[in-house]
């Protein structure tokens, strides 16, 4: 009798426990993702500017191939999203057509193109933040500058993905534009640098996966994937974006960010 | 956006830079290419078609014309460079539609709080889509489309001054550009043919006169703001009756004007705000066109475009441009836009070819009269780009401008190679 009691007592506490769980585990697993989102971020700040230079190339279902020719320049912006400049160099109809961004965590980006036929500098609507960046599978959103504040986390699990051991991290767009409902990233746990990225659309479905490969390693601390591949699932579509010669602390300042600069480019 | 019809006037005989100098600036290119400096440009084939029947004897129903845009770029150290760009294009039937310019030629010299421009050169000020009030620096090539966006290079001295409270840019403009009109035997134009060699001015430093202009632009949060001031020959001619071997022509004349520009953009989200207003101080002809008297008008071009973005769930991307265009002139404006509204449609298609499409009708409120212009274009093969362009004019009433356009009406196609 008494022994049953205590077995009652002892399974009560065991089912009051077992609700509690998942709460506690909820709690703990949104700071555990805060915290490996903010050390990712600690570990990326104060790389100051960088240029570089990309190609992107992209293949249809058919296997069909188009590629473009990109220089960036990027300056960051500690408290804020980052400046970034990028100048086309192909397709030739749009050789010397820039685009000045101002990235912005939670409001929509300010961006300036740069026509040259026209010589026209035009302000334009950024709220498209999930619209394609030139034709390619990679959004706007996918290739800005990456701030805490641009998502919510929640940690998931450890796994070890391509011999890598990773946190699998999940985070939820803050921007309520955002093509997104969730993304999944497998950080390495030893680098806190991306891996993989599965993108999920507005409807939860499965909709892009992007791989990092070829990581470098530049002025001792920053890593840089010199090959982004993104695969659209719904569409057979992909995107490979090549980086190279990559630049650090190259002395870029507010100056080459504006709306004169951005006539200059060249 | 090319909606407008900035030039409704044609001309006969005015010759251009001659070809020979232009194939001197291409080999200077070509020599320079050995150099590892940068080049680009493009060949473009066009055919213009028009529906109706030509209205005069000398014109045609089918115009092919081959036209090219080279820029060589030249870096001389990081902050002085040359750029130089010839243009020409090749008409099949109209003479003054065969032309040349040199779209730019200048050097730049970058200092560490301002930039030095020197030579010939391409300025583009203002917001607006439908017409271009604020922007007065360079001429109008309107033989080349009749949108008012080609434009012949300006030869300048500028010098820009970047502050925190705004960049400002000051101009000399030593030497004045006519505007190109079409020859006899061109479309779209009207019945009285613009007599270039009878081209006269209010300066008596006529073609020599020298202008200047300054510019302060600043932008603010989401507001961008330019306040201009422009003391100087007119761009835009006024025309007078003339004659040549005793046909009736149009003869340009080029006054003197000051005017103050006002252009400002507030963007939003979806929203782009825009507006530009000018005030031009002039003379012109009385209505008798026996003397000069003076004239001072406003005018303004305002409106928004709102975009729906990721329209029914593709990545295309559709905007709705609205423009109200105003001139305080009214029906004594010498522009056609006194009254009037643009309704737009803007559709990106954000695909690899870069397909987009534009829709536009100007309706004149005092006029019942509207002009239809649709411009689509896509890249294929990676290097070439095709352009479709259709623009009519419609329910034109007599006592309008427009009317000597009523059957000009055209199909166009610009097949472009691009390098």
């Amino acid at each position: 009798m008494k022994n049953t009691l205590i077995l009652k007592k002892l399974i009560g506490s065991l089912v009051l426990l077992s609700c509690l769980s998942p709460v506690i585990a909820t709690a703990n697993d949104e700071a555990r993702g805060l915290e490996i989102a903010t050390e990712a971020d600690r570990r990326e700040t104060g790389f100051v500017d960088s240029t570089a230079q990309m190609v992107m190339e992209l293949k249809n279902k058919q296997g069909q191939s188009s590629s473009r020719e990109v220089r960036s320049k990027i300056l960051e912006v500690i408290g804020d999203g980052d400046k970034s400049l990028s100048i086309f160099d192909t397709p030739a109809d749009i050789k010397g057509t820039a685009s000045l961004n101002y990235s912005h965590a939670l409001k929509p980006d300010e961006q300036w193109l740069y026509l040259p036929a026209l010589k026209r500098v035009k302000r334009i609507s950024s709220k498209n933040k999930s619209g394609p960046f030139m034709g390619s599978e990679f959004a706007y959103e996918d290739i800005s500058s990456q701030e805490i504040e641009k998502y919510t986390y929640k940690y998931i699990k450890d796994e070890v993905l391509n011999g890598i051991d990773c946190f699998v991290v999940e985070r939820y767009p803050a921007y309520k534009h955002s093509g997104y409902t969730r993304q999944v990233a497998w950080i390495n746990k030893q680098e806190y640098r991306a891996e993989k990225i599965d993108f999920y659309d507005r409807k939860n479905s499965l909709l892009k996966t992007l791989t990092y490969t070829g990581y470098q390693k530049y002025l001792d601390k920053f890593w840089r994937a010199d090959v982004m591949h993104m695969i659209n699932h719904q569409t057979g579509k992909s995107t490979t974006l090549t980086w190279s010669n990559y630049q650090f602390k190259t002395g870029l300042t507010d100056k080459d960010f504006n709306r004169n600069s951005l006539k200059r480019a060249k | 956006m090319d909606l407008i019809i900035m030039n409704v006037i044609h001309s006969r005989n005015h010759t251009m830079k001659p070809l020979s100098s232009l194939l001197s600036f291409t080999l200077l290119g070509l020599l320079s290419f050995q150099l590892h400096a940068d080049w680009s440009g493009n060949i473009t084939m066009q055919d213009r078609y028009f529906i109706d029947d030509a209205k005069y004897s000398s014109q045609y129903d089918n115009y092919l014309s081959l036209s090219s845009d080279i820029e060589f770029y030249k870096a001389l150290d990081d902050e002085s460079s040359i750029n130089i760009t010839p243009f020409f294009r090749i008409d099949q039937h109209d003479e003054e539609r065969t032309h040349g310019d040199l779209r730019e030629m200048y050097y730049q010299q970058t200092f560490d709080t301002w930039e030095l421009r020197l030579g010939i050169s391409k300025v583009y000020w203002g917001v607006t889509e439908s017409q271009h009030l604020v922007d007065v620096i360079n001429q109008t090539d309107s033989i080349e489309s009749s949108d008012g966006e080609d434009k012949l290079g300006q030869p300048m001295i500028k010098a820009s001054f970047e502050k925190d409270w705004g960049t400002v840019d000051v101009f000399v403009l030593p030497y004045f550009r006519e505007r190109t009109f079409q020859g006899i035997e061109g479309r779209p134009r009207t019945s009285l043919v613009v007599d270039t060699d009878q081209v006269s001015y209010e300066s008596s430093d006529e073609e020599k006169n020298i202008d200047y202009a300054l510019r302060w632009f600043q932008f603010i949060g989401d507001l961008e703001i330019g306040l201009s001031y422009f003391n100087g020959t007119s761009r835009e001619p006024l025309f007078t009756l003339g004659n040549n071997n005793g046909s009736a022509v149009l003869t340009p004349y080029y006054p003197l004007m000051q005017q103050a520009g006002l252009d400002a953009q507030l963007t939003t989200e979806e929203w782009l705000w825009k507006l530009e207003v000018i005030a031009r101080d002039w003379q012109v002809f009385n209505n008798t066109n026996t003397q000069l008297i003076d004239q001072s008008f406003i005018a303004l071009t305002g409106g928004f475009e709102y975009t729906f973005v990721g329209i029914a769930d593709s990545d295309a991307d559709l905007g709705l441009v609205t423009e109200y265009l105003y001139d305080d002139r009214n029906k004594q404006a010498s522009s056609l836009f006194q009254n009037d509204l643009l309704v737009g449609l803007r559709l990106a298609m954000n695909d690899i070819q870069s397909s987009e499409a534009l829709l536009g009708v100007i309706y004149d409120l005092d006029y019942q009269e509207y002009l239809i212009s649709l411009e689509a274009s896509r890249r294929f093969a990676n290097s070439w780009t095709a352009t479709l362009e259709v623009r009519t004019f419609n329910k034109i009433d007599n006592e309008s401008l427009l009317n000597n356009l009523a059957k000009d009406d055209f199909i166009q196609l610009d097949v472009a190679y691009h390098f």
